[in-house]
């Protein structure tokens, strides 16, 4: 059997009953990365001698009759969460050299149920960009056509579950940095609802958008992950004082009578034929699953990316201040601190990054900031209240989550708008605040996967984890494997 | 043309090469263009959102925790003493 091919709860079955070791899974793991991944290119660190000891204490839990829920579990990270002790980079190469000092909550969490970290994954510099070309370090390749990118940031996390060179990942989602990979390698990938999960050792790039999320080859594994990532953390003052239930509680219930939103403004002339086909499908397969589609309207919808980049900017312009060759990092020469700190900033950071670090010192600054920083937080009430109007109406709403399917590397990379546009559809999510999941939901007839994205009310997760495994249920599509 | 690469450059504590102000310019202004966008927006009664929680003053208890080692927090720095960071002199 082809063991790292396994999710989450078949891989704990294996070990629990001690059919499988914790170091053979690990071993099968390892193998298949070193089969795939000069192909796919999806991590930066491979801490292979931690993660051994790692499978060694589980394998002395699962021994002991104590097996934690993720004893043996080989999971991948995004590489901008802190791990104590192993390089954490962004994909900056202003922080190539950064150890961390400290491990991060979501680490810890995992940690503590007995996961083992089997590599960094590669993401766009900072998170900022849709397709990893932005990496300091080099591109991630999709695994259904390696001419073409894995969607981004989190484009390693994602293409590392869709290659099976882990169990399931973590990745950060500000625009939709979850949602986009995971429909552009066919996986499925959860944005929790903002202070759900805490960002505490996330390194920050916006910090009233950023949130932590789970990439996974299933439904049931991200309801899994997110009860061990989820709940108020002291030391992340913006993580909700919010219960936590059991998320994979309501797996299995029918969808009868639940009422799904097709915002029309997501469904628009000109728009990609397949993507609106297998959107439109889905909702199908929904509704003869007993939901009652219903039509809503967003119709800030076409305001959501300016008021992102203008305020996602402005935020980052602010957190990636603290990047000046002081503390931490790289440093340049110069012939004095200024000097010191425009160089090290000069050649630290990566063309992408300093157009969004411009970008927001602009919007911030003084005779500006009325007119784009202000006005884009007035914007933003007014997207958060197309949802909060939508959903007196509507249980959860269905759209697609990207507008195309995978691109070709290169095809938007010297057009920084275009590439803008590839997020669409996620962003607004993340303006409001609400939880976001994009689940496969069909293929172009190039074989490229599609993906369904579901989005809920404010801390409810549990709905659309349970409209998403009903659909995933009835539906063959999550069992694909790329040709590797 | 709105953005002064140059000046915003420097507000923004990077220099920037020849090359990039022509790269930069075109495409920071054309960014720019597109978020006017908002400006179609009545928004004269509309409150700013800074952030989706309704929470304010966060407060907790003064309970003194472990902290991190000097030593620790002293490792990544390019360049330091036995106790404090070191940069290039700023006083001549």
């Amino acid at each position: 059997m082809d063991l790292y091919k396994l999710g989450i709860s078949e891989a704990k079955k294996l070990l629990d009953k001690k059919e499988v070791s914790a170091q053979e899974l690990l071993d099968s793991i390892y193998k298949r990365i070193d089969t795939v991944e000069d192909r796919v290119k999806a991590f930066i660190t491979l801490p292979k001698e931690k993660a051994y000891a790692m499978a060694e204490a589980s394998r002395q839990a699962i021994d002991a009759g104590k097996p934690s829920s993720l004893s043996g579990i080989p999971i991948a990270i995004k590489d901008n969460m802190c791990t104590k002790g192993i390089r954490t980079t962004c994909s900056s190469k202003i922080l190539s050299n950064f150890i961390p000092p400290y491990e991060s909550t979501v680490t810890s969490k995992l940690g503590a149920q007995g996961y083992i970290l089997i590599g960094k994954t590669n993401l766009d510099e900072f998170a900022m960009g849709s397709s990893t070309e932005n990496s300091g370090f080099f591109t991630t390749k999709n695994p259904w056509d390696l001419e073409r990118i894995p969607g981004g940031s989190s484009g390693g996390s994602a293409a590392a579950v869709a290659a099976d060179e882990c169990i399931a990942a973590l990745g950060s989602d500000t625009g939709g940095s979850i949602r986009q990979p995971a429909s552009l390698c066919g996986v499925v990938g959860l944005k929790p609802t903002y202070g759900r999960v805490s960002r505490f050792g996330l390194v920050a790039f916006a910090s009233s958008l950023d949130q932590i999320g789970t990439i996974t080859k299933n439904v049931k594994d991200s309801a899994i992950l997110m009860n061990i990532i989820s709940g108020k953390d002291p030391f992340d003052s913006t993580s909700a004082p919010v219960a936590v239930p059991d998320f994979a509680k309501n797996l299995g219930q029918d969808i009868k009578g639940l009422k799904i939103g097709i915002p029309k403004e997501y469904f628009i002339r000109g728009m990609d034929k397949e993507i609106e086909k297998s959107a439109r499908d889905a909702v199908k397969k929904l509704e003869s699953l007993g939901a009652i589609p219903v039509e809503i309207s967003l119709p800030h919808t076409e305001y959501a990316v300016a008021t992102y980049y203008v305020l996602a900017t402005s935020e980052a312009s602010s957190n990636l201040a603290r990047y000046d060759g002081v503390k931490y990092g790289f440093r340049a020469e110069g012939k004095d601190l200024m000097d010191m700190y425009m160089n090290t900033r000069a050649q630290g950071f990566g063309a992408e990054v300093k157009r969004r670090i411009m970008l927001g010192t602009f919007t911030l600054s003084s005779g500006y900031y009325d007119a784009y920083y202000k006005k884009g937080q007035q914007a933003r009430t007014l997207i958060k209240q197309d949802f909060e109007t939508a959903f007196n109406q509507v249980d959860v709403i269905a759209t697609p989550t990207s507008p195309t399917a995978a691109f070709k590397a290169g095809e938007k990379s010297s057009d920084p708008l275009q590439m803008y546009l590839s997020d669409i559809f996620t962003i607004s999510v993340n303006l409001a605040g609400i939880p976001g999941i994009s689940i496969p939901c069909g293929f172009t007839s190039n074989n490229l996967p599609i993906g369904l994205q579901i989005i809920g009310k404010h801390f409810d997760e549990e709905t659309i984890l349970k409209v998403s495994y009903a659909y995933e249920q009835s539906t063959e599509w999550h069992k694909r494997k790329p040709n590797l | 043309m709105k953005i002064s690469v140059e000046h915003i450059a420097k507000l923004a504590r990077l220099s920037v090469s020849e090359e990039e102000k022509e790269l930069f310019g075109p495409q920071l202004n054309g960014i720019l263009s597109y978020m006017e966008k908002l400006d179609e927006l009545n928004t004269k009664d509309v409150g700013p959102t800074s952030h989706v929680l309704s929470l304010s003053n966060v407060m907790r208890d003064d309970m003194p925790g472990n902290s991190i080692p000097r030593e620790d927090a002293l490792l990544n720095a390019p360049d330091h003493t036995d106790k404090f960071y070191r940069v290039p002199k700023i006083i001549e």
